[in-house]
């Protein structure tokens, strides 16, 4: 890839200019802030999938059905779009337009998007009739997780630099990162990127054999949590370079200030007890934002509301803030764990809280992990906001985490 | 611009590839379906306590990998960045016909854990207790195209220094099957075997004697054969280099009707060209553009050319720059230039 720029020796600062959400908790932004404002949960009994733990599980379901997505995305009745393309695409177009891009080729544009999951939902409803059924046979070539990234991006008239990330439940995150990362080296001047996982029968059983589902709304940080709840969503974030975006007048809604990637080394599934994987990857984060502890005003923590993740994230959060712990607070009471969406999702909801100057509140906390002590926030707080540090940390040991700030 | 030298490269593929000491391979007999690697003994290098649990990609990218680390002597990389179109289908595939012959029931995790894209990646940080950048991406016939870039781009923001790259997929037993049986009905389908394997690298930043160094890579989603043409032009002079100084193009050709993009670039940019190919001795997948990379670092390195990948000879040496060219099914194309 060459350089855009000629004299590309000072990077430039990678504003975000759109922004796009589906999931459980609404089909927009704008639902998406009023649910946060309202502390109202999206998450309740699964309806769209046929399992035999209906009953054992709370899922975080977008409301809307496939039928009514394709509908709303215009969609010829041939289309092989499986649920993570449609929600993949119906996001990625309200961030596109929310960034008011008129002509996606008026400059250098990439689409990064993050999936776990790709085209199961349809590989696993089909899989026993792909030999025989003609009229199933087009979601062969859907399952792969390129598809929804290769759909989106033909959708949006993207052409050039396309791809997709899948490192479990940090996925979007480091899709966020490539993005920024690209922007600052001159080599794109503006780049759409996020995640999209629909819920399917795959990840329910999966998490079940693995005793991560909570039977009840899950309580993110709580000395009694049991498990997290699993979720859908797709939610995309438009980064442009800093120069373009101020030429064009166009309104800001932040930076994409650091980000770090890590590995915890340390279990396939499990994170180690001092959490260093999460440790690093927030100590890179600070050190490529220039920003010392004390300047993060707010924490969207990963805090999936598993034993593990939660206590491993809490020791990593003392280790990197000392007793100068900001409020923090997971948002995965209200969307559920939304896999390689997260992520995104969750940049989302950090760009809001820097709109809004409010942190969001940790639903269904009440009593604080004993080994760490650490309280969430727990009800809508105004304040301050300049910079926000978000994590992920998924399977593998996959650490990451992004700083978004204001100015 | 910083260099980006391969300071070892290792390839497990249908052919001999891991052991080899001639890399002059034989046509892959095309009455043959699917391809699968000759593996390497895999106890040398995995204890047989976690060989046992790992699915083929697991076992080939794993030991791919810790091959490429002994060559390249190194112990820890900067960071790992892997590729993979299909990710751990055989995983995939076990737990979702667990799920459906037992109605969900008695299902066991492991096939699930891994099952995710990133198990190779994971599993080759954790064997090396490597807490460094880690990245996995899945963007079918470009996905280690992806993961080339992303350590370029490393090399270029002073992040690392010697970064592990690879590309890896595994046959699977069922999926592909569909996979084929479309192909097969198809007007004009894929004509090589469908293929497997790991191919893994040590890059670094830093040049070494005889290291051959990876100039440019670009890829495109979307483009028409004309299109192509002129991408490829500026490409070029991107690179200082009109298409005599090409002393070879790699193409991608499987066969299929899309092989006109690489025809079509052949009968005007690259007329004059040494053409080869390379699917016909590997066979066809999606990050079989790693393998491709590791038959041209070795053509530079050994300066002799395999007979079974000649399209077209114009062969004089030294041979310099090699250009590599790849796309599946008519989109993610993929350029990259590599030289010594």
């Amino acid at each position: 890839m060459q350089n855009t720029e000629q004299n590309n020796s000072t990077s430039c600062r990678v504003a975000i200019t759109g922004m796009g959400i589906i999931s459980a908790i609404g089909n927009s932004v704008e639902e998406n802030l009023a649910s946060l404002l309202k502390a109202e949960t999206g998450i309740g009994s699964i309806s769209q999938i046929e399992t035999i733990h209906s009953e054992n599980i709370k899922v975080g379901e977008v409301k809307l059905l496939n039928v009514e997505l394709q509908s709303h995305l215009n969609l010829p009745k041939d289309n092989n779009f499986t649920r993570t393309s449609l929600l993949g695409l119906y996001a990625a177009k309200e961030a596109v337009k929310n960034a008011e891009i008129e002509d996606i080729k008026s400059h250098k544009t990439g689409l990064i998007s993050a999936t776990t999951i790709g085209g199961m939902d349809k590989t696993e409803q089909h899989l026993k009739q792909f030999e025989t059924d003609a009229a199933v046979q087009k979601y062969i070539n859907s399952h792969h997780a390129g598809d929804s990234t290769q759909k989106i991006a033909d959708a949006l008239g993207i052409t050039d630099f396309v791809t997709t990330i899948s490192t479990a439940c940090s996925s979007a995150t480091n899709a966020i990162m490539l993005g920024t990362r690209l922007i600052k080296a001159g080599q794109l001047e503006r780049v759409i990127v996020g995640g999209t996982d629909s819920l399917s029968k795959f990840t329910i059983n999966g998490f079940k054999t693995l005793m991560l589902q909570s039977e009840e709304l899950c309580k993110p940080f709580d000395a009694n949590r049991n498990g997290l709840n699993l979720g859908e969503a797709a939610a995309y974030l438009v980064l442009e370079a800093e120069p373009i975006a101020k030429k064009e007048n166009k309104s800001i809604l932040g930076y994409v200030s650091g980000y770090g990637n890590a590995n915890d080394a340390f279990h396939q599934t499990a994170s180690s007890d001092d959490g260093e994987g999460a440790y690093l990857a927030m100590q890179k984060a600070l050190k490529i934002s220039n920003l010392e502890t004390s300047k993060i005003d707010y924490i969207n923590a990963h805090g999936t509301a598993t034993p593990n993740n939660d206590l491993s994230e809490s020791v990593a959060i003392k280790r990197v803030f000392d007793n100068n712990i900001p409020d923090f607070s997971s948002t995965k009471a209200f969307t559920g764990h939304t896999l390689a969406a997260a992520g995104a999702v969750e940049a989302v909801f950090s760009v809001l809280a820097l709109q809004e100057q409010k942190v969001f509140p940790n639903l269904n906390f009440k009593t604080e992990i004993s080994e760490t002590g650490l309280i969430p926030t727990t009800k809508l707080k105004p304040k301050n906001i300049n910079h926000v540090l978000s994590n992920s940390f998924g399977f593998g040991g996959n650490c990451s985490t992004i700083i978004l700030s204001k100015e | 611009m910083k260099g980006c030298y391969i300071h070892s490269a290792v390839s497990i593929s249908a052919q001999d590839s891991f052991d080899a000491k001639s890399f002059d391979f034989k046509i892959l007999e095309n009455t043959v379906e699917k391809a699968t690697a000759i593996h390497p003994n895999y106890r040398d290098f995995i204890p047989p306590a976690a060989s046992r649990r790992m699915a083929t990609g697991v076992k080939m990218g794993v030991t791919a990998a810790k091959r490429a680390l002994q060559l390249a002597n190194l112990e820890q990389p900067d960071a790992i960045i892997t590729g993979s179109g299909m990710g751990c289908i055989e995983d995939t595939e076990k737990f979702l016909n667990s799920i459906i012959a037992n109605n969900e029931e008695f299902l066991t995790p492991t096939p699930f854990i891994q099952s995710t894209h990133n198990t190779v990646g994971a599993q080759i940080a954790l064997g090396l207790k490597c807490k460094a950048y880690n990245n996995t991406f899945v963007h079918g016939s470009l996905s280690f195209e992806s993961a080339l870039i992303d350590a370029k781009q490393l090399f270029q923001e002073n992040e690392a220094q010697n970064i592990l790259v690879g590309g890896v997929e595994e046959l699977g037993k069922e999926f592909v099957d569909y996979v084929l049986m479309m192909e097969t009905s198809s007007n004009q389908g894929i004509k090589v075997p469908f293929g497997e394997g790991a191919s893994f690298f040590v890059l670094s930043s830093e040049p070494k004697l005889g290291a051959v160094n990876i100039h440019d890579i670009e890829t495109i989603s979307l483009a028409s054969e004309n299109d192509i043409i002129e991408r490829m032009k500026v490409f070029l002079s991107n690179n200082n280099l009109t298409s005599e100084k090409v002393d070879a193009i790699i193409f991608g050709n499987n066969g299929d009707s899309f092989d006109s993009y690489y025809n079509n670039l052949a009968s005007t940019l690259f007329e004059e060209n040494t053409q080869l190919q390379y699917k016909n001795i590997s066979g066809e997948f999606y990050t079989v553009s790693a393998f491709g990379l590791f038959m041209a670092t070795k053509i530079l390195e050994e300066q002799k050319i395999p007979s079974a990948m000649l399209i077209k000879n114009s062969f004089k040496k030294p041979l310099k720059n090699i250009l590599l060219y790849n796309q599946f099914k008519g989109r993610n194309h993929s350029f990259m230039l590599i030289s010594k």
